[in-house]
């Protein structure tokens, strides 16, 4: 074992590795802390909360708030808790993920395989567009949507989200289909393919992993959004981030700190379920959009 | 714009038999054009068009409702001299400056460690990274409540015997940026912390073995070799950062709504509440204006830098 070949052996507890490894887990600690607090702190009851430590697990779990936090909370406008929030979240997410990668597929397959003139001028303008602040277009796109009926209205928002969700994923769809091979494309071609034919038929069925990506990307993003929530819906259908907000800032009453972390954690639920059981493709989606801003 | 160019009329690939003219210019890739309609209309009507009605409007009185009667810089004079306004540009001055430091010292930092060829690397980079999955508005409620000055972080420190020891950045005055800052921090920094994996990862072996045949420490090949090598990552993570900072809202009101006395207002938040709280369109348009210029001042320099050498490449 100790022959004189190979690599020097590398010692496991060497000064360098105990403090290399000794950092992460401090950081790590510090990166969980919050988790840990919230968790925590939503399976205390109250009394326990006031006399004891944020930090320490409680002697006492109770689910009561996740209960209260989930059916009865109060917003100031009503007391059905976060349920509502929940559901006008989905109902907002469903039809805004499906219709947003749909035209945001479409336009990346149109930009790579049949582009035209000006089509790469709308496409750098749409880039560029990406880094606007949304304050800036909030209130005309207000106006429109009045114009044509929906402000107020989920699809309104529904549209929101297709409109700022089409710079990224336009162009991680425009880089993925660039990648795929030409002579696919000509065979397909020459089998009488037209536009939709080739990207129903041909494309779609072998774009899986971008399509993964792109609806992970969305679905976190538009189940975080508040903004465009607050602005483009109406109290009854606001979504879960803005009722959340609701629930933990009102004025009224006394404040119960489980309740308000149980609502919380049920508010990161969603993200956080997306995000550890995609994996790399979270992170393969967040590289795409940081690769070329 | 009007390029007279025949090859960017037809598809790029496999349409090179098809004849060099035909009557009707607009209806060739006809399906290619409407499958495109919701992209054009969003560059067009809502980026463009959108962004110049906003800045139009900046120049008119309107305060209900929008009208087109013009009154010059008014708005803007009425904006420097609110202090509301002052408030919110130096909180997001201090803020920005901070969190972009911060955020790209820890995320390479965090990023250089993970790439010492750790054990359990893809636990810690999960780890560091969960936080980004989470909204701001889950974000600032947390940490809300960590910062609790009698239940949280403070108070458990009191109650271990150090009574005189204070950290309640929420409700103080001077503090309160930073303490939006350290929530933003534990949301951002795994967003760069992959962005600089990634950057170390595409960096040659062979460079780092060269470095050690020199016998040059470890620490310095980093500062000397490696960051210089990295420099588009940076500046694309400095970008990346620098037009989320500037529209720093959900943090703001999840977490202190402004509080405390205004102490943490931001412009984003100082345009909301023009727009949709004070009826006081006019001052939104203008706030608003103000942030895009600020986005257009960072983000010339970088698109100079990073197109503006290599044209047509």
């Amino acid at each position: 074992m100790d022959g004189p070949r190979g690599p020097r052996p590398r010692r496991i507890l060497s000064r360098g590795n105990i403090m290399l490894y000794g950092t992460l887990i401090v950081v790590a600690i510090y990166y969980l802390l919050p988790l840990w607090v919230m968790v925590m702190t939503s399976l205390k009851g109250m009394p326990e909360i006031r006399m004891g430590n944020i930090f320490a697990p409680p002697v006492e779990i109770t689910f009561e708030p996740w209960v209260k936090a989930w059916a009865e909370a109060c917003t100031g406008l009503n007391c059905d808790g976060l349920s509502r929030g929940f559901w006008n979240s989905v109902r907002i997410l469903v039809p805004s993920v499906a219709l947003s990668i749909a035209v945001a597929s479409v336009s990346g397959y149109a930009l790579s395989m049949w582009r035209f003139r000006g089509s790469e001028t709308f496409f750098a303008i749409l880039l560029i567009g990406a880094f606007i602040p949304y304050q800036v277009m909030l209130y005309p796109i207000v106006i429109l949507l009045r114009e044509i009926g929906l402000y107020g209205s989920l699809w309104g928002l529904v549209i929101v989200h297709t409109i700022f969700g089409m710079p990224i994923n336009t162009l991680l769809f425009r880089n993925w289909f660039a990648a795929i091979p030409e002579e696919l494309f000509k065979a397909a071609r020459v089998d009488g393919a037209g536009f939709w034919g080739i990207f129903l038929r041909v494309l779609v069925p072998m774009s899986l992993p971008i399509f993964t990506v792109s609806a992970i990307i969305q679905v976190t993003g538009i189940w975080n959004d508040f903004l465009f929530g607050v602005v483009y819906t109406t109290p009854a259908n606001y979504p879960m981030t803005v009722q959340l907000n609701n629930i933990v800032n009102s004025v009224q009453g006394v404040k119960e700190y489980n309740v308000n972390m149980a609502a919380t954690l049920l508010t990161g639920l969603v993200p956080l379920i997306v995000y550890f059981a995609s994996g790399k493709l979270f992170v393969r989606g967040i590289a795409a959009g940081a690769v070329k801003g | 714009m009007a390029v007279t160019d025949q090859a960017a009329a037809s598809p790029v690939r496999g349409a090179s038999a098809a004849p060099l003219r035909r009557p009707m210019r607009l209806f060739r890739n006809l399906s290619a054009k409407i499958a495109t309609l919701p992209m054009i209309l969003t560059a067009t009507v809502i980026f463009v068009g959108c962004t110049g009605w906003t800045v139009v409007h900046s120049f008119t009185s309107s305060r209900l409702l929008p009208r087109l009667d013009f009154v010059g810089l008014d708005q803007y004079d009425r904006l420097w001299s609110t202090p509301k306004w002052y408030v919110a540009i130096q909180n997001l001055a201090v803020f920005g400056v901070l969190s972009l430091i911060f955020s790209l010292v820890i995320g390479f930092v965090l990023a250089a460690l993970l790439d010492r060829k750790v054990r359990g690397e893809d636990v810690f980079r999960t780890i560091f990274l969960y936080p980004f999955a989470l909204s701001f508005v889950v974000t600032g409620l947390v940490w809300q409540w960590l910062l609790n000055p009698e239940l949280g972080i403070q108070g458990v420190v009191r109650d271990l015997g150090w009574t005189s020891f204070t950290f309640d950045p929420l409700y103080n005055r001077d503090l309160v940026i930073y303490g939006l800052l350290i929530a933003a921090l534990w949301q951002g920094t795994g967003l760069v912390m992959c962005i600089m994996l990634a950057g170390l990862r595409s960096v040659d072996d062979e460079i780092w073995k060269a470095a050690r045949v020199d016998g040059i420490p470890t620490w310095k090949t980093y500062t000397h070799v490696i960051i210089p090598m990295m420099r588009p990552v940076f500046v694309t993570a400095l970008v990346l950062i620098a037009s989320g900072i500037v529209k720093v809202y959900d943090l703001v009101v999840a977490m202190t709504q402004g509080g405390p006395g205004g102490a943490s207002e931001v412009p984003a938040k100082y345009v909301m509440d023009a727009m949709f709280g004070a009826q006081n369109l006019g001052q939104g348009f203008a706030a608003s204006t103000m942030m895009l210029l600020s986005v257009v001042i960072i983000l010339i320099p970088w698109a100079y830098l990073e197109f503006g050498g290599r044209r047509r490449g």
